[in-house]
């Protein structure tokens, strides 16, 4: 048996022992001897962000882009509630968290002490997971627990409130082996006899599609690599949500893009239309099913996924198959040699995706020219798709049309590239998560495509990156206009822009220098190149105020309430007055 | 899927008996927007670590599907069974019905409460408090007939329940 040491000891030494490397946070006075046991080591390396909220969002980039479990550190209280934000967000997108919490100590608890809150009330439908912990004995088993539970199965954001005479207090610590929860068990391995039956489904299917999502990334690379042999092998066409995107290559011939609400009127028209749907590791969210009674009704449905509670949440489907999606895929392609399945005849099928996609639904020169002569957003975006692809580069966003523009004209070559806020769409996201994910690459190209609005929810982090020499850009797509609000407004309510308008925009090149970093300007179609160029050239931190057309939309776009067949492919495309049931919807 | 009619179901929920573990079943009900019709909650195990809450709720048969998921996935939760689902099982509740009155009014309640084999558990010259237990609709039943007797108030257990036969569910 071990010596006592102090409950901060405690958490310090479990969080070496877990391998953690990084740790983002705020001291604050409920965990101030958490932050002495830090300064008294040097295994583990801590960040030191400027809001909380931007501590878990980097946590969040972090974790999305190393498949490591983020960390987050903060105080009771304030520290508590600002962090909520991130942990919905990283709850949304299933990302594996664990944030630990100062609280007052055990017997100031419901004294409305200073700085208390009821962290875990707070947390309690917004985690996977928390705990309140009273006992310095605890704190060992429950941090080993938490990391399990972060990682394992569908992954999400767990909380850890610490009292702080728990921090203080002395117990033993004896590192754990293996953790194997009295009622916490996820199936990883799926149904046998559900995915022979699945495989015979899609060897049969004379339309069949792919719907893939965020759940092969969880999976980790392996399992978009087996779904690659399995497009291969099928000859199926592909699709994916947001949250997927880079699970197969941008440019392989059998990918249709993203689908849903902003996505490609070839992978929306295919799910309308295929007559198998193999759902691996999505959702049916709904900006994906667009109206849900027209959606995708004559195809036989599979659903893959490692949580029980997505199957038939929104959309009924004719199998499931629970487990984890990597593993899921590796026995479909085991099946499906074993019976010496060979792809079916698709050519009508994709004689048929052909004429779709030869609408070119994410096409913009030949429309949409702005009158006066102003840079498109999606032309910027493409160009700074070109001019880095060669590097790799990590891309973050922020929340609104740049969002969705990244999305459509960036593209994605492999898994873990792609940091986005996709359920919560938390503007403010961008900064904090590029930071994150430079601190697991230091070496790679990180960069935020952001919007001006977006940018100032957390445009505090500039410091952050900074501090740590962190060379991350941001380039923000600059219309002076919460764009999607802007855009939602013209269609829905007579283009009245009610606060919708960037005023008293700050000047993006002095505010990047004032925090030391350097800033660029591209103001028309003439210098944006060299404008990315530029951002390329310099090795530090960029900030880049990229200024676009003022009015241009994001298309193509199922409206609310629409369905995958009733797609706006440009704004020349005429749309009737939104009725009030589709005002109402979001 | 939720415009098709409610059913009514009893779940069986066993999970750890830690701090916390009722308010994370109740606020799943309530953020998601599901019914719950009663709830009962106690310690069940020798060791004093499992408890087993008691559910009535109605939905559509896919939203019961969907709060059975819903629950399974929460942590501390051991085991979710819908008995409703599951065939024979036996639910019970009681009732402590308070009945004021003198007179016919008096003899009445306390003939009734034998017929509902109701035990007058509290009593004073002008007073009965019966316990009635028995399954939903027979408590219903006594409650609505004290209604014409006196009825002051009624204190409710909410539905308990357990499968049939020899084997746990």
């Amino acid at each position: 048996m071990g010596l006592e040491i102090a409950g901060a000891e405690i958490v310090v030494q479990a969080l070496i022992d877990l391998g953690v490397e990084v740790v983002f946070g705020y001291p604050g006075g409920a965990v101030l001897p958490i932050y002495d046991a830090l300064f008294q080591q040097n295994r583990i390396r801590h960040i030191l962000v400027r809001h909380e909220q931007a501590a878990v969002h980097a946590a969040e980039g972090y974790a999305r882009s190393s498949g490591k479990v983020g960390v987050v550190l903060v105080t009771s209280g304030p520290g508590a509630t600002n962090a909520v934000t991130g942990i919905t967000d990283a709850l949304m997108d299933s990302v594996p968290l664990v944030v630990i919490t100062g609280q007052v100590p055990t017997h100031l608890i419901g004294t409305d002490a200073f700085q208390e809150c009821d962290t875990v009330g707070i947390t309690r439908h917004c985690s996977k997971h928390n705990y309140l912990v009273k006992d310095t004995a605890r704190l060992g088993p429950v941090l080993h627990e938490a990391f399990y539970i972060a990682r394992s199965g569908r992954p999400g954001p767990v909380v850890i409130d610490i009292p702080k005479d728990v921090q203080i207090f002395k117990a033993r610590y004896i590192k754990p082996g293996t953790i194997a929860h009295k009622t916490y068990k996820p199936q990883v391995k799926g149904d046998l006899a559900a995915i022979e039956a699945a495989v015979d489904m899609l060897a049969a299917a004379e339309r069949p599609i792919l719907y893939t999502g965020g759940g092969i990334i969880n999976s980790g690379p392996v399992a978009s690599q087996l779904l690659r042999e399995l497009a291969k092998a099928s000859g199926a066409p592909v699709t994916s949500t947001l949250m997927g995107l880079g699970t197969l290559p941008a440019d392989h011939p059998q990918f249709l893009g993203m689908l849903g609400m902003h996505g490609s009127y070839e992978a929306n028209m295919a799910m309308n239309r295929c007559d198998l749907m193999v759902c691996l590791g999505a959702r049916f969210d709904d900006r994906v099913t667009g109206r849900l009674d027209a959606f995708s009704p004559t195809s036989r449905k599979i659903h893959v996924d490692i949580d029980r509670s997505s199957f038939n949440k929104t959309v009924r489907v004719d199998l499931t198959i629970q487990g984890d999606v990597g593993s899921v895929l590796e026995d479909m392609m085991k099946v499906w040699r074993a019976r010496g399945h060979a792809p079916a005849d698709l050519a009508p099928w994709w004689a048929q995706i052909a004429g779709w996609r030869a609408r070119n639904s994410f096409g913009f020169e030949q429309k949409g020219v702005d009158p006066s002569g102003a840079l498109l957003p999606q032309k910027a975006i493409q160009r700074l798709y070109e001019m880095t692809k060669a590097k790799k580069p990590i891309i973050s966003t922020e929340v609104g049309q740049h969002q969705m523009w990244a999305a459509q004209h960036f593209g994605f070559h492999e898994p873990n590239k792609w940091l986005t806020s996709g359920g919560l769409g938390t503007m403010g996201y961008g900064l904090p998560a590029a930071i994150g994910a430079q601190l697991a690459f230091p070496g790679a190209l990180v960069i935020d495509i952001a919007g001006e609005a977006s940018i100032q929810m957390n445009i505090q982090e500039l410091g952050t990156a900074t501090q740590y020499r962190l060379p991350v850009k941001i380039f923000i797509i600059n219309n002076e206009y919460m764009g999607m609000v802007r855009q939602w407004q013209e269609l829905n309510h007579g283009s009245r822009y009610s606060e919708s308008y960037s005023d008293s925009l700050p000047d993006f090149v002095k505010l990047a220098e004032a925090y030391g970093w350097k800033g660029v300007v591209i103001d028309g179609p003439g210098n944006l190149d060299a404008g990315i160029q530029a951002m390329l050239d310099h090795p530090g931190p960029v900030v880049v105020d990229c200024r676009v057309s003022k009015l241009a939309n994001c298309f193509p776009m199922i409206p609310s309430g629409a369905a995958h067949t009733d797609m706006i492919l440009s704004a020349a495309d005429e749309v009737g007055p939104a009725d009030d049931d589709a005002k109402a919807l979001v | 899927m939720k415009h098709l009619p409610p059913e009514r179901h009893t779940l069986s929920i066993l999970v750890d008996n830690e701090a916390g573990v009722l308010a994370r079943i109740v606020g799943l009900f309530s953020a998601r927007g599901y019914n719950i019709e009663s709830l009962t909650v106690a310690d069940v195990s020798d060791d004093h670590l499992v408890s087993r809450i008691t559910v009535v709720t109605s939905g559509p048969p896919p939203v019961i599907e969907q709060i059975m998921a819903q629950l399974d996935r929460l942590v501390p939760v051991h085991r979710v069974l819908d008995l409703t689902a599951l065939g024979p099982h036996v639910e019970r509740e009681m009732a402590l019905v308070k009945v004021a009155g003198t007179g016919d009014k008096r003899v009445e309640a306390l003939r009734l409460a034998d017929i509902f084999r109701a035990r007058p558990v509290d009593t004073s010259t002008n007073s009965f408090v019966f316990e009635v237990s028995g399954s939903t609709d027979k408590v219903n039943q006594f409650i609505a007939l004290m209604r014409e007797v006196g009825l002051v108030e009624v204190a409710r257990t909410g539905v308990v329940a357990i499968a049939r036969g020899a084997e746990a569910a």
